[in-house]
């Protein structure tokens, strides 16, 4: 019963974290139909622009602003001066589906070596606001501490924040209608090209703060090829894939369901699958329902 | 205030698809645009709404330049154009679809206003305004993208098609809509048909293209009256 509790007091923490970084990939394919490899390399980027902060303020409440308004500079520099350019100049021909894509996993590897030619390669430190120490039962520790459970609560936030923000303010509206149809959209007076930046923004900030939770949540140390953050997108990615890779509800679905199956198989069957986990449920998604949980197969009409 | 278009050249890659078209649309007045397949309709229409480039030639609207802006800037300008096959945004709601159309204002009351009036000429669209968009017949599709680009405050409307698909009596109901509007908005409007019968009974002044030129342009009336018109477009 016990094991049971924090078994999936695990799950939903871990869960909560790749739930943030779908929504970051979801936001981008959303507004510019780019699958981003880059993305947790934003994310690591934004990961050290919080760890400067913190060298300067000792204050993790304001290396986290400062992580999530990095992200989304860099996340907009990459959108405007870098997709736009790479979109217009391979509109055409065999390559034009592909290259964005395959253009995200260069920068993937741009940013880290422009992280490792400023930071270095060697390990460096970000300690949480509250200890990660699980509260205690009786005699027993919980799996479950006030590191996570703010981390719980700062997720839950952002996504009501960002859901408030996409079904009841005008930005959202613009963000959604951009996303279905943007010739409608430029016809409405929506200035689509603006809207993908903003998008690509909200992708970045939101990287961010999966980042330096991802970081704190683990030992707090990380470097420019830290496994955590490889696992980060290959969670966060799997995780918008479960959820349909359209909806921001499906990729907190998509997130929290891979974050328990994970935690149950590394519970009950071997803590060895690990690595082998997550891909063996996003092989069975792709097979079962291609369309993810919530997706809605071929949904459009004319 | 009228719409004057010069000697417009619209290229398709290699294909002219638009040569050398003139015509004036005065304000206030209904001009239909009807031709067979392929005469380039719908090209021109989007041209003018700043989808598509031109290659030669001028359009403009309030001494406005409709050739060299966006789409977004052009609507800025009081021109709204519903393009072809039922212009809406399936997944939003039907409010949602309404309120794009009006996004860009500035005045949040005189969007609330025109919205009053749409739901006012649709009372259909007031009825269904949280369903999703794709929940609604095509007829009511069509009321939609209408009022969506109604909300977008217009003084020139351009119509691609309304009536594409739609069975006869809700054909004949939205084409008395459009005359209704262009009278009592004070609207200019462009209607792109197919359906030639049907937009020179409600137009003041027709334009036949032919392969991307003009064939014959004049009164609605005197098109009715033409024999080749009626030989090759009205079919009697």
């Amino acid at each position: 019963m016990f094991q049971l509790l924090n078994t999936i007091l695990i799950g939903i923490t871990a869960g909560a974290i790749y739930s943030l970084m779908a929504i970051s990939i979801v936001l981008v394919w959303r507004s510019t139909r780019v699958i981003n490899f880059a993305q947790a390399g934003m994310a690591l980027l934004s990961t050290y622009f919080g760890y400067e902060a913190m060298v300067h303020f000792n204050s993790f409440w304001i290396a986290l602003p400062v992580a999530m308004v990095g992200g989304a500079g860099i996340a907009a520099l990459i959108e405007l001066v870098f997709m736009r350019l790479l979109v217009k100049r391979s509109s055409t021909g065999p390559m034009a589906a592909v290259a964005p894509i395959i253009a995200t996993l260069g920068l993937l590897g741009l940013i880290k070596g422009i992280i490792s030619s400023i930071w270095g390669g060697a390990d460096v430190r970000l300690v949480g606001p509250v200890t990660n120490v699980g509260y205690s039962i009786g005699d027993k520790t919980l799996a479950f501490s006030p590191l996570k459970l703010l981390t719980l609560c700062t997720v839950v936030a952002l996504m009501l924040l960002l859901t408030v923000l996409f079904q009841k303010s005008n930005i959202g509206l613009s963000l959604r209608a951009s996303a279905y149809s943007p010739e409608i959209a430029r016809l409405s007076g929506v200035k689509v090209d603006f809207v993908r930046t903003l998008g690509w923004s909200l992708a970045g900030a939101a990287g961010a703060v999966a980042g330096m939770f991802q970081t704190v949540n683990g030992n707090g140390a990380f470097s420019p090829e830290s496994i955590e953050f490889a696992l980060l997108l290959i969670s966060g990615f799997i995780a918008a894939v479960i959820g349909g890779l359209e909806s921001l509800v499906g990729a907190v679905v998509g997130g929290l369901v891979l974050g328990l199956v994970i935690s149950f198989v590394l519970m009950y069957i071997s803590s060895s699958l690990f690595f082998i986990a997550p891909f063996v449920i996003l092989l069975i998604i792709l097979f079962v329902r291609p369309q993810g949980i919530l997706g809605v197969k071929a949904a459009r009409r004319a | 205030m009228t719409l004057t278009v010069t000697e417009l050249t619209i290229h398709h890659g290699a294909i002219c698809a638009i040569s050398d078209v003139s015509f004036t649309v005065p304000k206030g007045q209904l001009t239909a645009v009807i031709g067979a397949n392929g005469a380039g309709k719908t090209t021109l229409l989007r041209t003018l709404s700043g989808l598509n480039k031109s290659t030669h030639g001028t359009a403009t609207w309030n001494e406005h330049n409709l050739l060299h802006s966006k789409p977004e800037t052009i609507v800025r300008h009081g021109v709204s154009h519903v393009s072809e096959g039922k212009a809406v945004i399936p997944e939003l709601s039907v409010v949602e679809n309404l309120e794009l159309g009006a996004i860009w204002r500035k005045n949040k009351k005189e969007a609330a206003e025109s919205k009053a009036s749409v739901i006012d000429i649709f009372p259909r669209l007031g009825e269904r305004l949280n369903q999703r968009a794709d929940t609604l017949s095509g007829g009511e599709r069509q009321m939609l993208a209408i009022g969506r680009a109604i909300m977008s405050k217009p003084q020139l409307l351009l119509l691609d098609e309304p009536s594409l698909g739609l069975a006869p009596l809700i054909v004949e109901q939205i084409f008395q809509t459009i005359r209704d509007l262009t009278t009592s908005m004070g609207l200019t409007v462009v209607l792109v048909e197919q359906n030639a019968m049907g937009a020179l009974k409600i137009a003041d002044q027709g334009v036949v293209l032919n392969l991307g030129k003009v064939a014959v342009a004049g009164t609605a009336q005197s098109l009715i009256a033409d024999p080749q018109v009626r030989a090759a477009y009205l079919g009697y």
